[in-house]
């Protein structure tokens, strides 16, 4: 099974409990706070994910490791690399 | 003139690790990163090979790896060039038919991976027996120098899109991104065998430590173009259940793009 079919069978089973729920498909009877509770739920659940996606990122961009040494080392072992290389002969 | 002693420590394990180095263009920085990787190379004892894959450089790339050759022998620096650019996958299938080790580094020629973290890589992978090492920018002490805010985001946001949609546990799929352009829909299946169309994502090489089947095993089985194919080989290495260990280097970009 591929992923998107696991996203579309996942969604679609979703979407028909909410679908149930909301509209009683199945003349369950169910009280109403079942149904004012699930009503609005895709709609918090988007919010939600948004907010989480923002958040996460947010804070992954936010403890970036910069590596300045690890940078200075790097030009100064390029200096090393091309006096030994000169040494050994090679024309750049 | 006093010649410089240095102490190296040959390891008789027979264990010996052939590096891929792609290049197009690279005449600058390919005599560096082949100094680079014989130092820390030969500072492990580790038995070792350079493959260059110069895909024609009008640059004169390969004039350069003809000199390091002579430099340094030729059963350390091999070259493998061909006539033009034919692309980074089968650049590496290319090298890999011709790597006489039984693991295999990939890692780019322009000193974005640093060879330093060589011996980490070796380290972990024999931790684990892992049959692949990836490095992580993501966590614990690995980073970026030279990256503004813009492609901080850029590299935040399209990985942990990725990791929603294709939820594959790994911290890091790829080494960067170009393009914010996702196409969504990937068609991974869990046996590893239906077409990958993910596009729009350029990647970079990313460093990475294979044994020598597991990289032919996954080149042969990834069909997507040019960089993308990067990320690919990751997801499906975590499909076919390949053990993926992580070590956390520090990715240093000098030129920035």
């Amino acid at each position: 099974m591929t992923k998107l079919l696991q996203w579309l069978l996942g969604v679609s089973l979703l979407v028909a409990v909410w679908a149930l729920v909301t509209w009683d498909l199945l003349d369950l009877s169910l009280p109403d706070t079942y149904r004012d509770v699930a009503w609005p739920m895709p709609l918090y659940l988007l919010v939600s994910f948004g907010c989480y996606s923002l958040a996460t990122v947010g804070y992954r961009v936010a403890t970036f490791n910069d590596c300045e040494d690890a940078a200075l080392e790097l030009q100064q072992q390029i200096k090393e690399a091309k006096d030994d290389l000169k040494r050994k002969g090679l024309k750049m | 003139m006093a010649s410089r002693k240095t102490s190296h420590r040959i390891r008789e394990n027979g264990d010996k690790y052939s590096v891929l180095l792609p290049t197009y263009n690279e005449r600058e920085n390919l005599p560096l990163i082949v100094w680079l990787l014989v130092k820390y190379f030969g500072e492990s004892g580790h038995n070792y090979e350079v493959i260059i894959i110069d895909d024609g450089s009008p640059d004169g790339t390969l004039e350069v790896a003809e000199q390091l050759q002579r430099i340094y022998g030729q059963d350390r620096i091999l070259l493998r060039p061909r006539a033009k650019k034919l692309g980074l996958g089968t650049a590496y299938i290319h090298g890999v038919k011709h790597a006489t080790g039984n693991f295999i580094f990939i890692m780019d020629a322009d000193l974005s991976h640093h060879p330093k973290f060589i011996p980490e890589f070796i380290q972990k992978q024999k931790e684990g027996n892992y049959d692949l090492v990836s490095g992580t920018r993501y966590r614990g002490n690995g980073g970026v120098y030279g990256w503004d805010l813009r492609r901080k985001l850029i590299s935040r946001g399209a990985n942990f899109l990725t990791q929603v949609l294709l939820r594959p546990n790994a911290s890091d799929l790829t080494g960067s991104f170009r393009y914010e352009v996702l196409n969504v829909f990937c068609e991974y299946s869990n046996t590893g065998e239906t077409v990958c169309v993910t596009s729009g994502i350029c990647c970079f090489i990313h460093s990475r430590l294979y044994k020598k089947e597991v990289l032919e095993n996954l080149v042969e089985r990834c069909v997507s173009k040019g960089y993308v194919f990067q990320m690919e080989m990751i997801v499906r290495a975590r499909q076919l259940n390949y053990s993926v260990g992580e070590v956390r280097p520090k990715f240093i970009f000098l030129n920035s793009y």
